[in-house]
């Protein structure tokens, strides 16, 4: 372990802003890190080891007590559980002897569940050793349990197993178009540097994200600052719940996301871009590096750009688990090889982002879309869409329709031309923009995708009518609670409160208080928390509560309070241990109210 | 004798330590006695809650019968009260949820030092110890909160004869302790 | 000519740099906080400092003030939400007062006397979190931690050692020791670190001290926090 640890902290400089790739690395080979390998990069990086420790159980892909030399990771996304995700994680685990969330007895194999893949069009989905498995079935779980336990080594496997599709199912300006390489670049020192910043602008770009910022602005306010080293990051850090729209872009339009990325540097004056790629796009990985070798190759990363003069490359970073790290100050973090943890701002990352320089972090549409900009002109991107809302949005549409996939849109499209396009039948309502979005009914199927009235990241959830709306809530509801980081109280205690308070409602232990103190809650933690996840982690109740108030209603019971614990279960090891069998040893849930 | 207000108290998983710090109420009681009657009360020796306007209840829900009494006292009383640190998070009582009950009753019962004729002891009349101890309002409905380790006769005075005059009750700086 | 905002309608003068804390401290202006300190980086993770910044909720230790700045923050809505902030607290942890020997000169329990908090309105957490009595003469109760990070801040930049850290994501936040061990005698904290000494809760405590200074005399039995923060952290000289 020695020898390869200090061979990995020498290929990595012995920086500590590597720590996050050098863990990865660690887990992937001993599938923990181990105590003398926290003992060991603390000495080799010089670091505390808190420090190291603090990492590992921040991300979940890292772990401090040892996995399966098989670690599966079963998607527990609301898209998965509609496919049947339950049935096929309890099949697993009997087949494969090993309870969920356990290490199988002779550490062959262990099994849990995972945050969203961004499989969702082909789920259900999970990961072993952070490889993609899709469209798994009964018949596949088989084959599965057997290679393991024939401990067949994972290239041996068949390749259907991992087949991940494309799924491209409607094409728009920006999909229909495939770039030359270096075409953008060569338009941008064509037009000229600060021409194309413009073009950009007079596009009306704002990112893709979701959160809408004036992408020029964001470009400008960068360029001008005075610290003249500065960094260009795209963040693929695609966790959204039912998003998937960036691994298509990535696995069939990388050198376009570069190409953006390459005209964002020239912009702003960056040396050094960064893709901070979610870990669980893994397979991504050695794709995304050839293309950037090809570009390398072809002169257009690297030093004198083009013969302009323009020094800039590309590095790629992987995350461990953490939807946090969308949040674009956690990522940079993340990208420091720290914890996750969202910055106070300001400063914003234009001023102060990757090691305290100005940083852009844009989406990878985004960078996809700016490079079309510097191709096809500012007007031409502009004629697209709405008045505040320009050009085209690329949804990834899954859930209870036809066909699931990749569909680019004009903003303004309305929502019923959307669910017409993909086969979408008896629709109850549409999660848009993921769980930080809005559930809407389908009464507001005639509301138009953008950003004054339906925003999105791009995810697009659709359920028919057969779907039970407090079951989806509880679903994003947990999966808040499950990835909030931490730092601040009201989401830290706040989320986990609500997945509390909306079980014992869901569970139909709520009385006539409980949804007004579920209300008050979720205001809380919307209006307190410190960042985007924290402040949208109420909305799947919110806007459902707002939508559907009686169904919260009819699981009420006509008493003014009912214990959101079994009362009768908290017996149980009294009830055993005194060996007794009298009713007088058993309690109801409920008494009686004053009346 | 008609208008007089009734009040009932009882400690569960508590010292009475609270009930002592009311009786440090001294010559007020006289006062409040001319407003207030007591219903089931370690005062009175009545067994049962009947229908009263207030009830106070120190100590946390640590058995089925803390369960049972709780839950006549909700019936009962129009207004419950949380006395004290343990009907509000549980208090000392429940520092024993720091070890699962299993290991309780086997060291009281079974395996502890000078333990003879080691055996958990079972009798339908004897209440059943829940796995947890919980503050009353994760059990009823809760409509005040005193707080205090105990609450000083102060507090319930205060408490009191602001509801003895109509008037919502207020605690404040001083009065307000958990220790 | 000084810069100004104001809080609650009273003009509170600034200079450049200044967070709405320190320009609101400087004022003698309370804003109920835990995780501040005025000689460590500010933080902005207890949330209790929240106020409303021409009409936006912002963490007045970490926003910085700017002219023509509207603030509230003694406001019944905020004091009602900080209580609520408080009262998460309690319930995550173990917080059992009278059997706690920072009773009395605790934060935790000021702030919660400030704002009036009689209960603790949650269901609790009932977390099983541990004591570390190793080290000869400092005291970690894990019960009592609210990841302030003050202790994390203090061994950083004031002792200049880096003896605590907050690990772990989400509610399975905890303080971690950094020693082989992860136990605290196997640290290199001295009991005279500023670290060991400005927790505001009971969670790391000097041993042998307790009840040196009987309850009811103690720092919080007879002046709110308000006073005794103003008056401790008031800029020296002003």
């Amino acid at each position: 372990m020695t020898a390869f640890l200090q061979e990995l902290a020498k290929t990595y400089g012995y920086q500590a802003n590597h720590l996050l790739a050098i863990l990865r690395a660690v887990q992937a080979r001993y599938h923990h890190i181990p105590e003398p390998a926290i003992e060991a990069l603390a000495g080799l990086l010089q670091l505390p080891r808190s420090q190291i420790i603090g990492i590992v159980e921040f991300y979940s892909f890292l772990h401090l007590q040892p996995q399966g030399q098989y670690e599966l990771l079963i998607s527990d996304s609301i898209t998965d559980q509609m496919l049947g995700k339950q049935d096929l994680i309890s099949y697993l685990a009997d087949r494969l002897q090993v309870s969920i969330g356990a290490v199988r007895a002779d550490g062959l194999v262990s099994l849990a569940n995972t945050s969203c893949t961004g499989l969702c069009d082909q789920g259900p989905a999970g990961l072993v050793n952070g490889l993609p498995l899709t469209q798994l079935t009964r018949a596949k779980l088989d084959v599965i349990v057997s290679l393991i336990n024939a401990r067949t080594p994972l290239p041996e496997w068949p390749s259907e197993l991992f087949a991940v599709h494309d799924n491209i199912q409607k094409t728009d300006v920006l999909l229909s178009r495939t770039m030359t390489m270096g075409e953008a670049l060569q338009a941008t020192f064509d037009r000229g540097i600060a021409a194309t910043l413009t073009e950009i602008d007079r596009a009306g770009l704002r990112g893709r994200g979701g959160a809408g910022f004036k992408t020029a602005m964001k470009w400008r306010f960068c360029s001008e600052e005075s610290e003249t080293t500065r960094y260009v990051v795209c963040n693929a850090d695609e966790g959204e719940p039912g998003t998937f729209k960036d691994r298509v872009l990535l696995n069939s339009y990388a050198d376009q996301v570069f190409e953006g990325m390459t005209v964002c540097a020239a912009i702003i004056g960056a040396r050094q871009g960064f893709l901070y790629l979610r870990g669980e796009y893994l397979f991504l990985h050695e794709p995304l590096q050839a293309v950037l070798q090809q570009r390398r190759d072809a002169g257009l990363l690297g030093n004198n750009i083009l013969g302009q003069g323009f020094d800039f490359d590309i590095a790629i970073c992987l995350g461990a688990g953490a939807y946090i790290c969308g949040e674009e100050s956690a990522l940079i973090e993340s990208l420091e090889g720290k914890m996750g943890i969202p910055r106070n701002r300001p400063p914003y990352p234009v001023t102060q982002g990757y090691l305290g320089k100005p940083t852009v972090v844009n989406n990878v549409e985004t960078f996809l879309a700016a490079a079309a900009v510097a191709v096809q002109g500012g007007d031409w991107f502009a004629s697209i869409g709405t008045g505040p809302s320009k050009g085209t949005k690329i949804l990834s549409i899954c859930g209870d329709c036809a066909c699931p996939g990749i569909y680019e849109y004009p903003f303004g499209t309305t929502i019923q031309a959307i669910l017409d396009d993909c086969g979408a039948h008896d629709v109850l309502g549409v999660q848009v923009g993921g769980p930080s979005g809005t559930f809407i009914s389908r009464q507001e199927f005639d509301r138009k995708l953008a950003f004054e009235d339906l925003a999105t990241g791009g995810s697009f959830i659709i359920f028919n009518a057969s779907r039970n709306i407090l079951d989806i809530v509880n679903n994003f509801t947990h999966f808040f609670a499950h990835e909030s980081c931490g730092f601040c109280t009201p989401c830290r205690v706040g989320t986990s409160l609500l997945k509390k308070q909306l079980d014992k409602i869901v569970d139909g232990h709520g009385s006539a208080g409980d949804v007004a103190a579920l209300e008050s809650l979720c205001q809380l933690v919307k209006n307190y928390s410190h960042c985007g996840l924290g402040q949208t982690a109420a909305n799947p109740i919110l806007t459902t509560l707002a939508r559907y108030p009686e169904l919260y209603q009819a699981k009420l019971k006509k008493i003014s309070y009912e214990p959101g614990f079994d009362l009768d279960a908290a017996l149980a090891t009294a009830r055993r241990m005194a060996d007794r069998h009298d009713a007088a040893a058993h309690l109801a849930q409920v008494g009686e109210d004053y009346e | 004798m008609a208008n007089k207000i009734r009040v009932a108290t009882t400690s569960l998983a508590g010292c009475f330590g609270c009930h002592m710090s009311f009786l440090d109420l001294d010559e007020r009681l006289l006062q409040l006695a001319e407003r207030v009657e007591f219903d089931r009360s370690p005062i009175t020796d009545i067994e049962h809650c009947g229908r009263c306007d207030i009830g106070l209840i120190e100590g946390g829900v640590c058995n089925s019968e803390n369960v049972h009494t709780l839950r006549e006292f909700r019936k009962q009383c129009k207004i419950l009260v949380a006395v004290g640190a343990c009907a509000i998070n549980g208090g000392l009582p429940a520092m024993r949820n720091f070890i699962p009950l299993e290991e309780c009753l086997s060291e009281a019962y079974l395996d502890g030092i000078g333990v003879e004729n080691p055996q958990i002891p079972s009798d339908i009349e004897l209440p059943l110890l829940l796995d947890k101890v919980r503050p009353l309002h994760e059990v009823v409905k809760i409509d005040y909160y005193l707080p205090g380790c105990p609450p000083s006769a102060d507090v319930f005075w205060k408490f009191l004869t602001d509801l003895l005059e109509g008037k919502e009750p207020q605690l404040d700086y001083a009065l307000v302790h958990y220790d | 000519m000084s810069k100004t905002i104001t809080i609650d309608g009273k003009a509170i003068p600034f200079t450049e740099g200044q967070t709405i804390m320190q320009a609101a401290t400087a004022a003698d202006v309370y804003i109920p906080h835990l995780c501040h300190h005025p000689e460590f980086t500010p933080h902005g993770s207890c949330k209790l400092c929240t106020v409303k910044v021409n009409g936006r909720n912002c963490s007045a230790c970490t926003f910085p003030a700017a002219e023509g700045q509207e603030v509230l923050n003694n406001t019944q809505e905020l004091n009602s939400d900080r209580k609520t902030i408080t009262q998460m607290l309690f319930v995550e942890g173990n917080h059992f007062c009278p059997s706690c020997e920072k009773t009395g000169n605790c934060q935790l329990q000021a702030v919660a006397y400030h704002l009036n908090m009689l209960d603790d309105h949650f269901p609790l957490f009932y977390a099983h979190r541990a004591m570390d009595a190793s080290h000869p003469e400092v005291l970690i109760d894990h019960n009592r931690c609210i990841f302030c990070t003050l202790c994390v801040r203090a061994s950083r930049e004031h002792d200049g050692k880096a003896v605590f850290a907050i690990s772990g994501r989400g509610i399975n936040k905890h303080l971690l020791v950094n020693s082989t061990s992860g136990q605290l005698k196997d640290s290199d904290l001295d009991s005279g670190d500023k670290a060991a000494h400005i927790c505001p809760t009971g969670a790391i405590l000097i041993k042998h001290t307790a009840y040196q200074v009987p309850i009811g005399q103690r720092v919080y039995d007879h002046h709110q926090i308000n006073e005794v923060s103003l008056a401790s952290e008031h800029p020296h000289g002003e």
